[in-house]
C-alpha cells in the first residue's frame, strides 16, 4: 500500500539536495567552526556562508542570527532572553501580551514566567475564526508591556496572523512611549509559504525551524533585530555573538541555509488549490466544520471538527489505510484536556475531539488527496455507526 | 500508531465484539460525556439458570455495546462485554478496570479511565436492570 502524508507541520522529509549539502560536514569537514586550525576554519567559513544566505532570506544582518537547536529554543530564548535582560532594568513588574492559541514553547514558558511571578501577561482570544486583530493587540498594551509575541501561522489550524499590522502598530505606539514594547513573532509554520522580510514585518524577533521546511532536524534560528536586548540561556563558550553557547551544529546549519534556498512560493497556488479541494470533499460529510478561517490560512493546512467522532479513532482508522495526519484531540495528546486552539476560539469540547488537522507538503498529490476524501467519508460514517450519539 | 496500544487492543478496534445495541435489552447504562471525549452505553440481556450446585443465577445472555471515543475506549469496551458475557450479575460485578486494563495490554497510562468506564457501564447496565426488575415485580 503506497503511504500517503499529510501531516507536514510535524515534520517534512529532508529534500535530497539538502541531505547531499549537509553529507560532508559530518565526516569529512567535520572541525569545530571555533577552532583556529584549517579543520576549523572550513567549517567556520561554511558556517559564516550559510548565515549571510539566511540573512538575505530573512533581509537582515548576519549578526542578527543567532542559530538554535529548533523552534521551542528559539521560542524559549527569545521570551525569556528579552524578559530577564529588562526585568530588573524596569520599575513594575513587566508585562507580556501573547495569544491563547500559540504553540506551546511560547505560550507554556509565559505560563511559567507569570506564575513564578516574574511577569504579567494578557492571553488574546482569537476570534472564532482563529484571528488576532492588532487593534486587539493594541488593547492589550500597559504601561508596563514589555514584549509582545504573536505567531505567525497557527501550527494547528493554519490561520494567518496579521504579523505586518500588529508590528507596524507596535512601532508606532512606541513612538509615544517612555519604554519600548518588542515583538516576537513564531513564523516556523510560515516560513515556507509567507514573506520573511523582518523589515517588512516589523518584528524584532523571529522563530524559524529547519525541519518544518524540508531541512533537518535539530536546528533553528532566533532573528534578533540589532538593539533588542537578550540575554543568553545557554551559558558556555562565545558562540553565536555569546548569545547562545555550543558548539555549531555545521551539518544542520548547512542544511537549513540549503532548505531556505530550496523555498519556492509560486507553488503556493499549487498547494491552495489542493487544499481546497481536500475541504471541499471533507465538508461534504454530514456534521463537520472547517475550524479556522479559509481565506487567511496557510496553504497547507486543513483542520475540520466531524461531530460524533473522535480525533484519535479517526486518526488509528486512517493510519490503517497508510494515511498520516494529526488531532489537536485530547486523547491523542496524553492529556485529556481538548486541544487549547480549538477551545480559545470558542468551539466547545465535544467538536474539539472530532478535529482532524491534514497539512500537505511538496510531495502531496491531486489523487492522495481524493483518496483521502473517500477514506474520510469511510471512516466518519463507521465511527458514526458505532457511536451512542445520534 | 500501533505501538502506543496493544496488538490485542488494534484487534478489538479494528473488528469490534458485540457492537451494537440490543433492541429489547433488559438494562442499560450510559456513562461519560461527550465533553470528555467519551460516551459508552452498555446493553444486557438477563437470564436464569441452574448453577453448579442447583440454586438458580441470573447471568448476563448478552451484552452489546455503542462507544464514541478513542481506540482505548473502543477496545476496552469491546473487551468488557466479552468479559461480562455469560457471566452471572454477581461475578459481572466484580470486574474491575484493573481487570479490563490488564485484559487490554499495552496503553498509555493517560487512558486507564477507559477501563474504568468499561466497568462502569457495565455496572450501571446492572443496577438498571435491577431497578426495571423490582418495577416489574410491582
Amino acid at each position: 500500500m503506497k503511504k500517503i502524508y499529510l501531516d507536514n507541520a510535524a515534520t517534512t522529509p529532508v529534500h535530497p539536495e539538502v541531505l547531499a549539502a549537509m553529507a560532508p560536514y559530518f565526516s569529512d569537514q567535520f572541525g569545530n567552526a571555533s577552532s583556529i586550525h584549517s579543520f576549523g576554519q572550513v567549517a567556520r567559513s561554511a558556517v559564516d556562508a550559510a548565515r549571510r544566505e539566511i540573512a538575505q532570506f530573512l533581509n537582515c544582518k548576519s549578526t542578527e542570527i543567532i542559530f538554535t537547536s529548533g523552534g521551542s529554543e528559539s521560542d524559549n530564548l527569545a521570551i525569556n532572553g528579552v524578559v530577564e535582560s529588562l526585568k530588573s532594568k524596569v520599575e513594575s513588574k513587566p508585562h507580556v501580551i501573547t495569544s491563547a492559541f500559540e504553540h506551546h514553547a511560547v505560550l507554556d514558558t509565559i505560563i511559567e514566567l507569570e506564575a513564578d511571578g516574574v511577569i504579567e501577561a494578557t492571553y488574546i482570544k482569537p476570534s472564532s475564526d482563529g484571528l488576532i486583530g492588532a487593534e486587539s493587540v493594541k488593547k492589550a498594551i500597559k504601561k508596563n508591556t514589555l514584549l509582545v509575541s504573536i505567531m505567525y501561522v497557527n501550527n494547528e489550524i493554519g490561520t494567518v496572523q496579521p504579523i505586518r499590522a500588529i508590528g507596524q502598530m507596535i512601532e508606532k505606539e512606541n513612538k509615544t512611549r517612555d519604554s519600548r514594547i518588542f515583538f516576537h513573532t513564531d513564523a516556523v509554520q510560515a516560513t515556507e509559504y509567507f514573506e520573511m522580510n523582518v523589515d517588512y514585518l516589523h518584528v524584532d524577533l523571529l522563530s524559524i525551524s529547519a525541519h518544518k521546511i524540508y531541512g533537518p532536524k535539530g536546528v533553528g534560528l532566533l532573528y534578533v533585530r540589532s538593539g533588542t536586548p537578550i540575554k543568553h540561556q545557554i551559558v558556555g563558550g562565545g558562540q553565536e555573538h555569546k548569545k547562545r553557547a555550543g558548539t555549531e551544529n555545521v551539518p544542520g546549519i548547512i542544511g537549513f541555509a540549503k532548505a531556505i534556498e530550496l523555498i519556492d512560493r509560486s507553488k503556493n497556488e499549487r498547494l491552495k488549490k489542493l487544499r481546497d479541494r481536500l475541504i471541499d470533499g471533507l465538508l461534504k460529510i454530514p456534521n463537520s466544520r472547517l475550524n479556522g478561517s479559509q481565506e487567511e490560512r496557510s496553504p497547507a493546512n486543513v483542520n475540520i471538527s466531524f461531530l460524533n467522532a473522535e480525533g484519535e479513532s479517526i486518526l488509528l482508522n486512517l493510519d490503517m489505510e497508510g494515511i498520516a495526519a494529526s488531532t489537536g484531540s485530547a486523547c491523542t495528546s496524553g492529556s485529556l484536556e481538548p486541544s487549547h486552539v480549538l477551545s480559545a476560539m470558542g468551539l466547545p469540547p465535544e467538536e474539539c475531539h472530532g478535529s482532524v488537522r491534514f497539512t500537505l507538503g511538496r510531495q502531496t498529490a491531486a489523487e492522495e488527496i481524493d483518496k483521502v476524501i473517500l477514506v474520510m467519508k469511510n471512516i466518519v460514517e463507521k465511527l458514526r455507526k458505532m457511536s451512542p450519539l445520534k | 500508531m500501533e505501538n502506543i496500544y496493544s496488538e490485542k487492543i488494534m484487534d478489538h478496534f479494528r473488528n469490534p465484539r458485540n457492537l451494537g445495541e440490543i433492541a429489547d435489552a433488559d438494562g442499560v447504562g450510559v456513562v461519560g460525556n461527550p465533553r470528555c471525549g467519551d460516551v459508552m452505553k452498555m446493553y444486557i440481556k438477563v437470564e436464569s439458570r441452574k448453577s453448579k450446585v442447583g440454586k438458580a443465577e441470573e447471568f448476563i445472555r448478552d451484552i452489546r455495546f455503542q462507544t464514541l471515543g478513542c481506540g482505548a475506549a473502543i477496545a476496552s469496551s469491546s473487551i468488557a462485554t466479552e468479559m461480562a458475557k455469560d457471566k452471572t450479575l454477581d461475578e459481572a460485578l466484580k470486574i474491575s478496570g484493573k481487570d479490563i486494563s490488564r485484559e487490554m495490554g499495552k496503553f498509555p497510562p493517560a487512558k486507564f479511565h477507559c477501563s474504568i468506564l468499561a466497568e462502569e457501564g457495565i455496572k450501571k447496565a446492572i443496577a438498571d436492570y435491577r431497578k426495571n426488575e423490582v418495577r416489574r415485580k410491582k
